[in-house]
């Protein structure tokens, strides 16, 4: 079944493959921090460098009971159980957006613990159930 | 080998089609209602978790649409099977389409729950490499028709596009990104709660079909192309 021909053809395509694969494990290792949607409070704390005046994009949950909210003004705490960071925020913010859950955060670094956000975005995760469930779930913790 | 002769196989073909038509409408109407109306609202985005009956499936199709395309093209070029060709002509623009809704659907979805229509985030920007690949196919497919080349340009294009298709189905895994996880693996429980899942594989089964349906008359049509032309040629 498989000629000369075949065999060639067979030779050519699987060298392309290796050669393709080869150069996107190169391309990956050179891209991997630019692939990151955002980093972490701790991953900021630990960076010595702080950009300043530049954008970033910082993601964790949003610290219960943190949220205060004044009248033009939302200032919260963005945590990832071991670092946090103090967010204010004026705008509106995502349906979503409450306590202990996740948050996407975009905006210019004051300090190690204190951003000045452009924009929020909500982060929800992948457990999908009805309301009546939740109930169920919550009851079953305490 | 007779049963394959096109000949025979549109036969078969237009049987196929009836037997689908006859009962898509049915399996339409349930699936539908089951994701619009019986199914429950989720306890964090309400009503807007009804998008994912039909994101998720398209996504789904719109991948192994193009896996499929992707290793047909390879053997197409190793063994040189006219059929496979004719295969990959029809489902083509099918994966495109699905590919393109689940983009749609997903930047809809995220509005309400994320706030943002886009991001360029991991498994967006795959999903995104994919359609721009299925473009790139399919455009080939139209412009270098005459063209002795075309099954290399193919496998080419397949190659590099194939290698996207883990990048995305583990985008999410490897890199953080704003796309939440995967809810259903391959191993293990999944996290959606059966009541949402029953739609969901309602929908998945309902797309599957209306493919096909797309499919058999798109390969239909080529078939009838080429016996014109050998006609033509008598």
């Amino acid at each position: 079944m498989l000629t000369k021909k075949i065999k060639t053809r067979l030779l050519f395509l699987i060298s392309i493959v290796f050669i393709t694969v080869f150069f996107l494990i190169f391309i990956y290792f050179n891209l991997k921090q630019n692939i990151l949607y955002f980093k972490t409070p701790s991953e900021i704390f630990m960076n010595n460098q702080i950009e300043r005046n530049s954008m970033i994009r910082v993601g964790g949950m949003v610290k219960k009971d943190s949220i205060l909210q004044n009248n033009d003004e939302i200032r919260f705490i963005l945590t990832d159980y071991e670092r946090e960071l103090i967010v204010v925020y004026s705008g509106t913010v995502p349906n979503l957006f409450s306590e202990d859950q996740g948050a996407v955060v975009e905006g210019i670094l004051n300090d190690k613990k204190y951003l000045i956000a452009d924009r929020i975005l909500a982060k929800h995760d992948e457990n999908y159930m009805p309301p009546q469930m939740k109930k169920i779930l919550k009851e079953n913790a305490k | 080998m007779e049963f394959f002769s096109f000949g025979n196989i549109i036969v078969y073909i237009d049987k196929f089609i009836k037997f689908i038509n006859s009962i898509f409408f049915v399996i339409l109407i349930i699936g539908i209602s089951f994701a619009l109306i019986i199914s429950p609202v989720d306890y964090l985005q309400g009503d807007s978790v009804r998008i994912m009956y039909v994101h998720v499936p398209s996504a789904w199709i719109g991948l192994s649409i193009f896996s499929l395309i992707a290793v047909s093209t390879m053997l197409n070029f190793i063994f040189k099977i006219k059929n496979l060709f004719l295969f990959v002509k029809s489902l083509a623009p099918i994966g495109l389409l699905f590919t393109c809704l689940s983009i749609v659907t997903g930047s809809l979805w995220g509005k309400p729950t994320w706030g943002t229509w886009w991001a360029w985030d991991a498994r967006l920007t795959s999903m995104l490499v994919l359609m721009l690949f299925y473009v790139l196919f399919i455009l080939s497919l139209k412009y270098f028709k005459n063209n002795e080349n075309l099954t290399k340009i193919l496998s080419f294009l397949s190659i590099l596009g194939i290698i996207n298709i883990p990048i995305i189905k583990y985008s999410v895994e490897w890199w953080s990104t704003l796309h939440q996880p995967a809810s259903i693996k391959f191993l293990g429980t999944s996290s959606i709660h059966s009541s949402m899942l029953i739609p969901l594989f309602l929908m998945l089964l309902v797309l599957l079909l209306y493919c096909a349906l797309i499919f058999l008359m798109k390969y239909k049509t080529e078939i009838i192309k080429i016996k014109k032309r050998n006609i033509k040629r008598l």
